[in-house]
């Protein structure tokens, strides 16, 4: 099973060539001047518009810039009406835009992008924005594809797909529940720090083992929280970045991928695309795994931080359970200090998206403005990684590398 | 167990239309592709691997086994189990398992095909052999 598992098969030319390629156009060349997560996680009194527009003004804000320096805007499938809908809304009059939609790593991927833009000299202030309000009201369901009839037809959902990524997981390298629980453990220790979080009481191991079962094997307290609210990013050039007040943070490495079952054939739900996204990232950055001093890994689920864990090289596969447990991720305790914020499973996961929050810590611990019982001593390295679509069905990665400068 | 869960009609489309008339003959369709010989599923014209159209139906023994599966406990309609089946013939497919006590299923274990009626056509699910 395990040669199956790994992603050597899958290698391909396009692979291999990328990241050399990437290397010379956008490594260094995107600085995030400005970030802001709307600090609500209820907000029945709010329209969706207004939230994509009130977390832009914030992130424009913090970068001391104003929504007429804008040239570049992305969004994704949250932005009600699409691009065209939302620009106008906000009045935005742009040279450059993206809607790309991965689900909730679309943010990230919208960074990688953002930055080919900017190398390009397409846009040289981009606006990316996330919002929405799961937690008022349902979502509008996502458009599907061919595979409509043969798979949502049997009722599957996030938590039941998910789920069993971790049942195949357990299978074969007899990853425990125990071990998933430290992710939410860690998580919990962090949040309880964040006057935002929506949950922000210390969990224990046994705790989450209590709490009821959602879809076998993952507990209610294995899944992430449901929020109101949303995040922005102003991303620019480096002759701007260098021009505003704020401390100095850039991309320096990017990857992107896709994965789904493809026919069927060697069906292998025990990694992810970060097994694609991830290399590419690392080797543009030229930066190796035990060099980042911070990581936000994506937590829909705890076993989506696991297999993600494992897929970027933070250890072997099959290994996440002994990686995670004994509060390894937790900041001033682990090896590898994770979310921060609180991450999904505790502060925030704004439109059941995940990505743009991942993005927004890091950026604040490289800064050094996390709260100062989880910032990280000398953060000038961190990555952010996300998943969007269904893990265990069809769904993107995507790995940025961001440093202090 | 499965009665009070709601399975959509299949919606169909020109690619799929055979597919959906044979399970009301009881039969599950795979397509393989004459090119390279790889069989896939859910069908398409084109082979998903070497992107010749030269792709066939054919039936499926029904026969596989379990690759995953989750219990879905948070249910309106009650529980249900979901998950993946490898076909003997190798495709893998996303499917329910019913007629079964669903607290016993195990990875590895041997299933079959068994249709179960929705408004329109009937779906595919597995059961333990």
């Amino acid at each position: 099973m395990l040669a199956k598992a790994t992603p050597t098969g899958h290698k391909n030319r396009w692979q291999e060539e990328a990241s050399a390629e990437s290397d010379l156009s956008i490594k260094g060349k995107a600085y995030l001047a400005g970030i802001y997560e709307h600090p609500t996680r209820h907000a029945p009194d709010k329209s969706t518009a207004q939230l994509h527009a009130e977390v832009a003004k914030g992130a424009l804000e913090d970068a001391g810039l104003t929504k007429a320096d804008i040239d570049g805007y992305f969004c994704a499938g949250d932005a009600p009406g699409g691009v065209m809908a939302m620009a106008d809304y906000m009045g935005l009059k742009v040279r450059h835009f993206d809607s790309t939609d991965t689900g909730g790593c679309s943010y990230l991927v919208h960074l990688g992008h953002a930055a080919e833009a900017i190398a390009a000299g397409r846009c040289s202030i981009a606006l990316i924005t996330l919002a929405g309000k799961p937690r008022t009201g349902a979502m509008p369901p996502r458009a599907t594809g061919a595979e409509v009839d043969f798979e949502a037809a049997y009722n599957a959902t996030t938590h039941n797909i998910y789920g069993m990524c971790a049942m195949r997981h357990m299978h074969e390298f007899g990853t425990t529940s125990e071990q998933l629980a430290w992710i939410k453990v860690a998580a919990s220790h962090h949040a309880q720090y964040n006057e935002h979080a929506m949950l922000r009481d210390v969990v224990t191991v046994a705790d989450v083992l209590n709490s009821p079962m959602i879809s076998d094997p993952l507990h209610r307290m294995d899944c992430c929280v449901v929020t109101d609210g949303g995040g922005a990013l102003i991303v620019t050039t480096e002759a701007i970045a260098r021009s505003l007040k704020r401390p100095l943070v850039r991309m320096i490495g990017a990857g992107e991928a896709l994965k789904g079952p493809r026919g069927g054939r060697d069906l292998d739900l025990t990694y992810s695309a970060g097994v694609w996204s991830g290399p590419p990232a690392f080797a543009m950055a030229g930066v190796t795994q035990k060099d980042i001093k911070y990581a936000s890994i994506y937590d829909s689920f705890t076993i989506t931080v696991l297999m993600q864990l494992e897929d970027l090289g933070f250890c072997g596969k099959g290994e996440g359970g002994k990686f995670v447990a004994d509060g390894n991720l937790i900041s001033g305790v682990g090896k590898l200090p994770f979310n921060t914020d609180g991450g999904g499973l505790c502060n925030n996961h704004p439109v059941n998206r995940g990505g743009m929050t991942k993005i927004l810590e890091a950026v604040r611990q490289l800064r050094g403005e996390a709260h100062p019982k989880v910032q990280v001593q000398n953060c000038d390295l961190a990555l952010a990684h996300g998943t969007g679509g269904l893990l265990g069905v069809r769904h993107a990665a995507s790995t940025c590398i961001l440093e202090r400068v | 167990m499965d009665s009070k869960v709601k399975y959509p009609t299949p919606q169909g489309n020109p690619e799929t239309k055979q597919f959906w008339e044979q399970t009301v003959a009881g039969k599950l369709l795979i397509k393989r592709c004459t090119a390279c010989g790889e069989p896939h599923y859910f069908p398409r014209t084109l082979c998903p691997f070497c992107f010749s159209d030269k792709t066939v139906w054919e039936e499926s023994s029904g026969e596989g086994e379990i690759y995953t599966f989750s219990l879905m406990r948070k249910s309106a309609a009650g529980p249900y189990a979901i998950g993946y089946v490898t076909l003997k013939e190798g495709p893998s497919l996303l499917t329910n398992f019913v007629d079964c006590d669903m607290d016993k299923l195990k990875i590895g274990q041997k299933v079959k095909v068994v249709f179960k009626t929705t408004d329109g056509a009937p779906l595919p699910f597995f059961t333990p052999v």
